[in-house]
């Protein structure tokens, strides 16, 4: 019996909703469970702030702990300046961390194991940097590429790295979040197969060998729940680290 | 939220530079082996130190590999557009290099972070 560790990551058709041209628009599981994550996140923080007593109750306090921990992010990485974008920063930080974690629940479909998903996310910052960026110093924007204390003659090779380096950032921006969370469920899948590989080939002694995997498998869970809280975490304190550029170029 | 919950310290001069997230990685993953100790499992802070580990490593690498994947489709496209092949592929991957060398060394927290290591 062979096991696909990567079935789980196929994206499925459910229905039709448009054809563009030849192309016919899928309303696919990676679309449905983006919507769950946003139906989710909004009945939290709808149910939460429903009643806004000054005493809160659980809900409300877990809304609060949320919304101070990225506020607190978001002002010690981009200054209070920094705080005009904290929706754009919660908002991400939220559907990243919901769909992580609805992800870790068997038999669903995590979202941000896809590419094009965590691409998708880290180009919109990387085009919010750039274009806020361009708008609010206009040229001394591109102050960024020139850094202070560099001898003339080997400014033009800096200014090119530097540039480079900036490039780069929507890159390792995307793949580190999708890396994480797809090495994560492959592994995850990969032990949990050693455990019915075991149980199913060697019968009795099997399954008492088949507990160790499982073993793994439970401390696995447990990394994999800490992984997709930290790469939410990364992925939107590096948001405020790269927004800090776009608010102060010339440092 | 005038005080600071989680003792970061420093918001009125924020750091201009990605090594203020390794610096702050770190606390986190001091916090978090804090917050485990008291757990009866033993290897429970091993495994935290392990995972800030392998979660630093892919950091960097990822760094790495995304200047030279940058430097090497921005020379590929030039070679393709000026017909210059290969020079363009064979400079912008060495830029490249250098500049996934530079993301590290930022994000590793080696350069530029004086101030902040402290």
């Amino acid at each position: 019996m062979a096991v696909d560790p990567i079935h789980q990551f196929r994206i499925i058709d459910l229905f039709p909703i448009t054809k563009i041209g030849n192309t016919e628009i899928f309303f696919t599981n990676s679309a449905a469970f983006m919507m769950i994550a946003v139906a989710g996140i909004t009945a939290f923080l709808v149910g939460a702030t429903a009643k806004r007593s000054l005493v809160p109750s659980r809900l409300q306090s877990a809304a609060e702990l949320s919304y101070e921990f990225v506020a607190s992010t978001v002002r010690s990485t981009a200054g209070s300046e920094g705080m005009k974008f904290f929706p754009f920063v919660f908002t991400l930080f939220m559907f990243i961390l919901t769909v992580n974690m609805i992800g870790l629940i068997p038999f669903s479909f995590t979202v941000t194991s896809q590419i094009i998903i965590t691409a998708a996310l880290a180009l919109t910052v990387f085009l919010i940097v750039v274009i806020y960026g361009l708008v609010r110093n206009g040229l001394r924007f591109f102050n960024l590429f020139v850094p202070k204390g560099v001898p003339i003659y080997i400014l033009p090779l800096i200014v090119f790295i530097e540039i480079l380096s900036f490039l780069s950032r929507p890159i390792s921006h995307s793949v580190r979040l999708f890396a994480n969370m797809l090495a994560g469920h492959i592994t995850l899948q990969v032990f949990a197969s050693f455990i019915i590989l075991l149980g199913t080939g060697l019968g009795v002694i099997g399954w008492i060998g088949g507990s160790l995997p499982f073993l793994i498998v439970v401390m696995l869970f447990a990394l994999e729940t800490l992984v997709a809280f930290l790469q939410a975490y990364v992925f939107a304190i590096l948001t405020c680290i790269y927004l800090n550029d776009a608010i102060h170029p010339g440092h | 939220m005038t005080d600071d919950p989680r003792g970061t310290g420093n918001r009125d001069e924020p750091p201009d530079d990605e090594a203020a997230l390794s610096a702050r990685l770190q606390r986190l993953g001091k916090r978090l082996a804090q917050a485990n100790r008291p757990s009866e499992n033993g290897s429970g802070p091993r495994q935290i130190a392990n995972l800030s580990g392998f979660a630093r490593g892919f950091r960097l690498s990822t760094e790495l590999v995304a200047g030279v994947i940058v430097g090497a489709m921005i020379g590929w496209f030039l070679d393709r557009w000026l017909r210059i092949s290969p020079w363009g592929l064979i400079v912008f991957l060495l830029l490249g290099f250098a500049a996934g060398v530079l993301n590290v060394m930022r994000a590793a927290g080696v350069v530029r972070d004086r101030r902040l290591n402290d």
